[in-house]
């Protein structure tokens, strides 16, 4: 028994644990996404989210300790928005044509999106935290997450899953 | 590869220490990223296809990058049960609306301009 618990120890300290059971549920999860024939609903995101939320819940594993493990995917975001440079510089000339069009576009219905999600989560009574979350929903997730309190930040890759695609 | 990475995370490294040396509210990574932008545009070729295929690398599995924070639900499940319906509804509603008035807007836009 002993043995056990030293094992138990050991996957609890290191980050390997954690970080094999992230890319292990999105693989699970991808795989599940073809099967579905790519349909919205069985987006991986939610699939993977969905699978190592039940396994905290059912193994008793606090969410620090598994975050500790799997910060070092969640650290990636950083580099993969400074690469998102690549793709615009990429339809830079595509992107110039329509410059204004797209700019007025993207900045007027980012805001409406913002507004519009409050106005329905007021009209609802959610609690307050709860609808200032919404608010940053339509920029992508890695600002957002900069934007919003880190606690309400969790909520938004789970939501905005949910609906994207 | 390692060249590629590199270059990212220099990139986001200036965006946040800029960010925070000029007090700006924007995010150190989209900082990085506009650096990035301004430096591809003024090297005025393709980008080195070491850096295409690293950010195409990142960027075609971005969904999994989400799947740590996104497990985080897990400390707010009283506060998800007791807000569920306005939640679902204005991501939901909130989202497909926003798509149709974007469009619509760009549409306008881009009719103009041809018009």
């Amino acid at each position: 028994m002993s043995g056990l618990a030293e094992i138990w120890v050991y996957l609890a300290q290191e980050p390997l644990a954690a970080l094999t059971a992230t890319l292990l549920a999105w693989l699970a999860a991808v795989r599940l996404h073809h099967w579905c024939g790519r349909h919205p609903l069985a987006n991986p995101v939610l699939i993977a989210v969905a699978l190592l939320a039940g396994g905290l819940l059912a193994s008793g594993v606090a969410y620090r300790d598994y975050f500790a493990g799997a910060q070092f995917v969640h650290f990636l975001l950083g580099p993969a928005t400074v690469a998102l440079a690549v793709p615009l510089h990429r339809q830079f000339a595509l992107v110039r044509q329509s410059a204004v069009a797209a700019v007025a576009s993207v900045v007027l219905g980012g805001a409406f999106a913002a507004a519009a999600g409050v106005a329905i989560a007021l009209a609802l009574g959610a609690a307050p935290e709860v609808t200032a979350s919404l608010a940053p929903r339509s920029v992508t997730t890695p600002v957002a997450m900069g934007l919003n309190a880190l606690a309400t930040a969790l909520l938004l890759p789970l939501l905005w899953a949910l609906f994207a695609g | 590869m390692i060249p590629a990475i590199t270059a990212l995370l220099t990139c986001q490294l200036a965006g946040e220490v800029l960010a925070r040396a000029l007090g700006l509210p924007v995010p150190g990574p989209v900082i990085g990223m506009v650096l990035l932008f301004v430096l591809l545009l003024l090297r005025g070729r393709e980008a080195p296809t070491g850096l295409g295929a690293t950010a195409d690398g990142l960027l075609n599995n971005l969904g999994l990058l989400f799947v740590p924070a996104g497990v985080g639900v897990v400390l707010h499940l009283p506060l998800l049960a007791r807000d569920w319906a306005p939640l679902s509804l204005a991501v939901l509603a909130g989202t497909l609306a926003a798509i149709a008035a974007t469009g619509r807007i760009a549409q306008a836009l881009l009719r103009r301009r041809q018009g």
